[in-house]
């Protein structure tokens, strides 16, 4: 009842949607950084939405299922095989035991989730499953997934679905609409009226280049040098998950899962939590487009991803019901 | 108290800061402190995390559940209008506890900007000992790593500015001071803070229920320990 690593891949961590009511502490709250994709991985098996899953970039990792497992991908689109036949993404999948995951190339997306049913078996950490690598504490033993770790599945996992064939069930989540294709958007921050008039000019239809230094604790932006009108020392303060800061060097960087809870940096604007997946799905050397929004739409976006979720959740319930009356 | 008119703001849609003031100072520290003892003890629902700052308090918030509460209204709008009412309170002054003692060992080996310390300030390390462990400090916020906590006010005669180029790796329990600040690294991280000694205290712990050592609003006095108190103290 577990699953082995073959081959660790670039960066694989175990994460849920976050470790929350920490960051008074200096905590920070981890989880997946494409919280969308881990919840619809989740829900396509019936998963509680924040149930733990295996991020990883790409290269990716090789799992071996060391029994019979009913999973699904979502987020990037590596070109799954199992024992080296192509499965999709967005599609709840029968996997036999044995069998082998691996992922053949960089098709779309930058960062994969992988969802167990049943989830996986590991000690909670201040109330989450999520890994924090600085702490070395959640997740597998607070560390990247290594070549030959065995994660064990939690023993609820494994009665509904031993089924000895590969089996990719017909249904998908339709992600379209949830993802942008055209610009970001992003609510002016408290210190965006401290840019000068070019840089605020700028930042009302602005393009970055995702830099490589990017990581889990935030995407670094190449563009013009941005400026404040005056220099200014600002008392270190809260930040959050999406905070544009403005950097000394007149360059920006988005604040991801991994970011610290507080910054004395200017806070331009801040990236709707609903285009968060768009750009960390984004990968370094893409050129992004961000576009100011006011509250108001900000927040009914939000709410149209809480429904759509709703409703794959209750779609993925009846359309598995009925297979399983089948 | 003299109550100060706080700015609320958002921090992007799923995030609200409350800020009562844009220097620091104790007094706007205790209304900060105030505000987050109030919320811990009546949170609101829907409010996942809080993050209290020198000047600031913000509040990490669920957007969905808050706009249950809002009838089904603007999260940001229900919940500003909920903090203006009860910051629009009279703040108390937060409640003064025993401080938390911390034993540092200053000896030069553990400490690689001690004698640069003592020539920017003109003190002997005697002097600057002193001064370090004369007071009780206050825990303004924690930030930057987890546990680590910004304390202050150092006394003006030992502040040393930040270093130019930061250290690329500083020891768990280094104990700096950058201006007024003065802070414990509880993991090895890098850091630009002048290192003026060194703890064996476990600041971070994560084997702990409770792995840090320090909270928001907690007192805070440093103990001189020597050299060899400081090796029998991790030997024990």
């Amino acid at each position: 009842m577990s699953i082995t690593i073959i081959k660790a891949g670039l960066f694989s961590t175990v994460q849920d949607t976050g470790r929350k009511g920490f960051q008074h502490l200096g905590i920070n709250p981890n989880g997946a950084m494409d919280p969308l994709a881990m919840q619809i991985a989740n829900l396509l098996i019936q998963n509680k939405a924040d149930e733990a899953v295996i991020e990883f970039f790409y290269p990716a990792p090789v799992f071996r299922f060391n029994t019979a497992a009913f999973i699904a991908l979502s987020g990037a689109d590596f070109v799954a095989t199992i024992n080296d036949i192509p499965v999709p993404i967005n599609h709840p999948i029968f996997v036999p035991e044995n069998a082998v995951l691996s992922f053949t190339k960089k098709q779309s997306g930058h960062i994969g989730y992988l969802a167990i049913q049943g989830g996986l078996e590991l000690n909670e950490w201040m109330n989450s499953y999520s890994t924090n690598t600085r702490a070395g504490a959640g997740g597998m033993e607070g560390r990247a997934l290594q070549k030959d770790d065995e994660l064990k599945l939690k023993a609820s996992a494994i009665q509904k679905n031993s089924q000895s064939q590969l089996q990719v069930l017909p249904w998908m989540a339709d992600t379209k609409g949830l993802y942008q294709t055209q610009s970001l958007r992003y609510l002016p921050g408290n210190e965006f009226s401290l840019l000068n008039t070019f840089s605020q000019q700028f930042m009302t239809n602005a393009q970055f280049t995702i830099l490589a230094d990017s990581d889990r604790m935030g995407y670094r932006l190449k563009g013009p040098a941005l400026k404040c009108k005056k220099q200014i020392e600002l008392i270190s303060s809260g930040v959050t998950n999406g905070t544009i800061q403005l950097l000394p060097s007149g360059q920006c960087i988005v604040l991801l899962a991994d970011h610290q809870t507080t910054g004395g940096y200017p806070r331009i604007g801040h990236i709707i939590q609903s285009d968060i997946p768009t750009l960390v799905q984004q990968s370094p050397g893409t050129i992004i487009r961000l576009i100011p929004v006011n509250m108001e739409t900000a927040e009914k976006i939000n709410n149209r991803q809480g429904q759509y979720l709703q409703q794959l959740k209750n779609a993925c319930t009846l359309q598995l019901n009925a297979y399983h009356r089948h | 108290m003299k109550k100060t008119i706080a700015h609320i703001y958002a921090l992007g849609d799923q995030a609200i800061t409350i800020e009562w003031s844009s220097s620091i100072s104790e007094e706007v520290n205790n209304q900060v402190m105030h505000s987050f003892h109030f919320f811990q003890i009546h949170p609101i629902e829907g409010v996942t995390d809080m993050i209290p700052a020198y000047s600031s308090l913000t509040l990490i918030y669920n957007p969905t559940i808050i706009r249950k509460q809002a009838m089904g209204g603007s999260p940001f709008e229900w919940l500003k209008k909920k903090l203006a009412a009860l910051t629009a309170a009279p703040s108390i002054n937060a409640k003064e506890t025993e401080p938390i003692v911390v034993p540092v060992c200053y000896d030069t080996s553990l400490a690689p900007d001690l004698v640069e310390a003592t020539q920017i300030t003109g003190c002997s390390i005697e002097e600057l000992i002193a001064l370090h462990t004369s007071k009780i400090y206050k825990v303004y916020m924690l930030g930057f790593l987890p546990g680590f906590a910004y304390m202050a006010s150092v006394h003006q005669q030992i502040q040393l500015p930040r270093k130019a180029t930061p250290r690329k790796l500083v020891a768990a329990g280094s104990v700096g001071i950058a201006g007024e600040q003065t802070g414990i690294y509880p993991l090895e991280a890098p850091g630009g803070w002048q290192l003026i000694g060194q703890t064996p205290l476990k600041i971070f712990d994560i084997t702990k229920e409770e792995p840090c050592l320090f909270k928001p609003g907690n007192w805070v006095k440093f103990e001189a320990i020597t050299l060899e108190q400081f090796h029998q103290f991790n030997a024990a």
